[in-house]
């Protein structure tokens, strides 16, 4: 590559198993010394109760499990680094400020169990971050509780359980439109309904006809995506509420394309019932290599006797308490309260922008999208001819003539420095290439991009196999998938 | 707004690429009656030292010192600070979930050897990746054991965390699941009699925690053998993972028949602080031949197609991307980075310090035990041998409420086991020093 080019090879460090290295007698801790009397334990736990050795436990050294973690960490794609155009995760800039924020000792070391009066800070910004994610959202209320996106979509469904078997029939199916995220579908399933798919229509929107022909007095709800997994805003998004609501079924929204919509539009005035949000993607909590995320659901108020307890009240005299009397609630979803240190970090993005700053996240990120879209229609085919806003979606259409498929393109994009797109997502664009840049990329850092994936179509044209190859410049190739699912090895084992 | 770096002149320039002439016209899509013309209502923008104020203020309205006592499925031990420095690297904190494999071997190996320790630690053949945590962590067990059986009775143990059970009762209830509770008995173990009664071949599972609720180690290899007379599966819960250092594992017995099914539970206790009940970091382990029936992520070691070592997501298609409703599980994510913390935690500690650790939890909370029962009018309840938690009934009257709240150390047990009336659960690990439980011990004794 010419020193134009983006990516430069430098040093990997080969690195092996924890389990492989190590030495017995290394040591990276030691405790204080025992300020109790010391006894045999064989005294006080019958020695039937006590466990050997641990089989292939290592002993390591301080710089020992640095150099190991450090040499792993380089191993990585991430943030930092550079652009991650994945389509629907919306990978942002996460702000150093919210890490932290969220290791503050008074945060990282409160318990939940403690008397109320002694958790006051943790429960004014919870409350708080409540408060701010109902008027984004357009809601009324708001829960913590569940620990990610899909964690959500299932406390958001059984709440809509709740409330149609409140009213005597719990009703039957959730329609899903085809477009949608996988876990919808297995979050209605554990809910304990059938899943009836909806078609989309040409434009890439719900297709109102259709659905007109499969909703009845049996549907407890459709979950959409609004803008959809296509990056559409389903323009008839209030006749398809209104359909449902005059059948006496429930609206639920998948939040995670909210990053477009942020003081331009609410859900709950174009009337959703109930939405989670993920704020691992909109509010800026870091993904962390997958998790931990957080899935916070708003609610209307015909929703709000069922969510999970305990519940945040704000009493008159400034104190805040939880309230674990909820006779109508669903239940406990998760443990405790949440993921309260994403909480922390969420609620620091969000009084770091105020309003107007939230606003210009939405703007900047729709002009991000459309941006890389003005750039790239002539070399990759657009999956649908609709207005993008934070997304955009294009298929492996004008490539695959030459054999070179959408999962080639992600994997030559490594050997150009960018992590891939969302690919092969939704399901309903043959080969489709999802491209979210969100509001944190700089023009510099997207023209860079847009020159990759110019040079990757020529390519394809031109010089297929080096596309269908890679990528050829990172520490491994692509691993053999079927084989690893064949006979899987899950774990080290000596020997 | 800071965290964005297009100017006004960059904007200008790509709104002309793109062919219009202002954002609003982006939005068109939107139909207008629909659109916000207003500002959302939001708390005004700070600056970065009015962050650092604003959060300041509440982290020190949290008296964390009032939980020094304070267990109950959230254990405070020693966090070294290596973990937070190794962390605090981008490379990990930052980066997606690791689908492309290539540019996410950092990730993918340190998942691996994660899933490594728990099986090691738990004596069981195989671990996944990570789940949400403890509670959510069991609802999946037995779910993933009523899929395994086709049966739908499960038996629990009232000695499991009570939350827990909450988790259970709403995944389940939709399922045709049906919990039936067996209590404990007066030396605060598994009633194992009544578990012997309620088994039958309609029974799906059997669901024990280990050390319970109540800090009292469970005879789980006993458990175990009783389920399995009846087909039944055994599932072991851990709440306290420093156990894992000096109990005999649920999954570790030279008899088949007395090793778990599954042994599912909660790894917060490996370097990832109590933050207010999360994020923590959840795992289940299981025998091989259950793993396509296991929920979650699951790292796989492999080969490239040059024959180098490398490491993948595998298994994929039991989960929700690929099978959608028919998915064992609606699982999306795992807690990656709270794993990493437990991964660094047990390659920091090792084998002798983590033994060494629960020795000092062992014997301080004995210390603690000896002192209280010695020197306070504070019955102590529960014989069987116990880890680092204890119960404790108060002398006062249920009514003396204001007391309790504010002398009293630990979590007040009513809320989960009114008969207990005003009983108390203590915790006392490493970081407790000896002066600060003969403070405690005061406390209770005036």
């Amino acid at each position: 590559m010419s020193k134009q080019e983006r990516a430069a090879g430098h040093f990997s460090i080969n690195e092996s198993l924890l389990f492989e290295e190590g030495s017995p007698g290394r040591r990276a801790f030691d405790l204080s010394p025992l300020d109790v009397p010391l006894k045999q334990l064989g005294d006080l736990l019958d020695p039937e109760l006590l466990r050997g050795e641990i089989d292939g436990m290592p002993e390591l050294s301080e710089v020992d499990v640095i150099r190991h973690f450090t040499r792993l960490s380089t191993w990585n794609y991430h943030i930092d680094l550079g652009l991650y155009p994945l389509g629907s995760c919306t990978m942002k800039y996460n702000p150093k400020i919210n890490e932290r924020m969220a290791r503050l000792e008074g945060f990282a070391f409160a318990h939940p169990y403690s008397p109320a009066e002694m958790i006051q800070g943790a429960l004014e910004v919870q409350k708080t971050l409540e408060d701010c994610l109902a008027e984004i959202s357009g809601m009324d209320a708001v829960t913590l509780q569940p620990a990610a996106g899909a964690h959500g979509e299932l406390t958001g469904i059984l709440m809509v359980r709740a409330y149609h078997e409140s009213r005597g029939n719990p009703r039957r199916s959730i329609l899903i439109p085809d477009s949608a995220h996988g876990t919808n579908p297995a979050s209605a399933a554990i809910a304990g309904y059938v899943v009836e798919s909806v078609p989309s229509n040409k434009r890439g929107t719900i297709d109102i006809g259709a659905l007109q022909r499969v909703v009845n007095d049996e549907v407890a709800a459709i979950m959409i995506t609004n803008p959809n997994t296509l990056g559409i805003f389903e323009s008839e998004i209030a006749e398809t509420t209104e359909l449902l609501h005059g059948h006496g079924a429930l609206v639920y929204m998948d939040g995670a394309n909210l990053n477009a919509l942020m003081g331009m539009t609410r859900p709950g005035d174009f009337g959703i019932d109930v939405l989670h949000i993920n704020l691992h993607k909109t509010f800026t909590t870091p993904h962390g290599g997958g998790g931990p995320g957080a899935g916070p659901v708003a609610v209307k108020k015909v929703l709000e006797p069922f969510l999970p307890y305990p519940v945040i009240e704000s009493k008159t005299d400034g104190t805040y308490s939880f309230n674990y009397d909820r006779p109508h609630s669903i239940g406990k979803i998760k443990a405790y309260n949440g993921q309260f240190g994403m909480h922390v970090r969420a609620l620091c993005y969000i009084l770091a922008n105020g309003a107007e700053g939230l606003k210009e996240v939405s703007e900047v990120a729709v002009l991000n999208a459309n941006y890389i879209r003005s750039k790239l229609k002539s070399a990759y085919a657009l999956a649908y001819d609709s207005a993008s806003l934070h997304e955009v979606v294009f298929s492996d259409r004008l490539q695959a003539r030459k054999d070179v498929r959408v999962w080639d393109i992600a994997k030559r994009l490594m050997d150009y420095g960018f992590h891939p797109p969302t690919v092969s997502f939704p399901l309903i664009v043959p080969g489709a290439i999802m491209i979210e840049p969100t509001e944190t990329e700089s023009k510099q850092e997207l023209d860079a991009f847009v020159q990759a994936m110019l040079a990757i179509d020529r390519e394809a044209q031109q010089n297929p196999e080096i596309v269908k190859s890679a990528p050829h410049t990172t520490r491994v190739g692509r691993i053999d998938e079927a084989a690893a699912a064949r006979k899987p090895i899950l774990r080290w084992r000596a020997g | 707004m800071r965290y964005i770096p297009n100017s006004q002149a960059d904007r200008q320039q790509m709104l002309a690429e793109i062919g219009v002439d202002s954002t609003e016209q982006l939005f068109a899509g939107i139909p207008e009656k629909l659109r916000l013309r207003r500002f959302l209502d939001l708390p005004k923008a700070l600056s970065e030292p009015e962050l650092l104020e604003y959060f300041g203020k509440r982290a020190s309205k949290n008296e964390i010192e009032a939980a020094a006592f304070i267990g109950a499925g959230i254990y405070r031990h020693y966090i070294p600070i290596i973990i937070d420095a190794l962390i605090s690297r981008s490379e990990f904190y930052t980066a997606y979930t690791p689908y492309q494999a290539e540019i996410a071997q950092g990730t993918l190996q340190a998942i691996f050897e994660f899933q490594t320790y728990i099986a090691q630690l738990t004596g069981m053949d195989v671990a996944n990746a990570s789940l949400y945590d403890g509670s959510t962590g069991l609802a999946e067990a037995i779910l993933m054991a009523q899929r395994i059986t086709r049966k739908n009775k499960f038996l629990v143990a009232r000695t499991v965390h009570p939350e827990y059970r909450a988790v259970v009762d709403t995944y389940a209830k939709n399922l045709g699941i049906q919990i039936e509770l067996i209590g404990y008995s007066p030396d605060g173990q598994m009633n194992l009699e009544q578990l012997a009664r309620k088994l039958d071949s309609n029974t799906a599972a059997v669901v024990v925690q280990s050390p319970n609720f109540f800090g009292t180690i469970e005879r789980t290899h006993d458990v175990a053998e009783i389920a399995h007379k009846h087909d039944a599966m055994s599932i072991t819960n851990v709440c306290e993972a420093i156990s894992l250092g000096i109990l005999k594992p649920a999954g570790g017995d030279q008899s088949e028949k007395r090793r778990a099914d599954i042994v599912v539970g909660e790894a917060q206790s490996f370097g990832v602080p109590p933050s207010f009940g999360g994020p923590h970091v959840g795992f289940i382990a299981t025998r091989e031949k259950y793993v396509r029936q296991m929920p979650g992520r699951l790292v796989g070691m492999g080969k490239d197609f040059s024959g180098r070592r490398g490491f993948v997501l595998t298994l994929s298609t039991r989960e929700q991307h690929i099978r959608r409703e028919k998915a064992t599980s609606n699982i999306c994510t795992n807690q990656s980075l709270c794993a990493l913390m437990a991964t660094i935690y047990l390659a920091i500690i090792g084998p002798k310090g983590l033994r060494e650790i629960c020795e000092h939890n062992v014997l301080k909370t004995d210390y603690a035990v000896t002192q209280i029962r010695e020197r306070t009018k504070f019955h102590v309840l529960f014989s069987a041998p116990r880890f680092n938690e204890f119960v404790v009934q108060s002398p006062l009257p249920l009514s003396d409420d204001r007391r309790a709240r504010e002398g009293f150390p630990g979590l007040p047990l009513r809320r989960f086991y009114p008969e207990l009336g005003n009983a108390r659960l203590l915790c006392v690990t490493e970081i407790n020093s000896r002066e600060q439980i003969d403070r405690m011990v005061q406390g209770l004794a005036s």
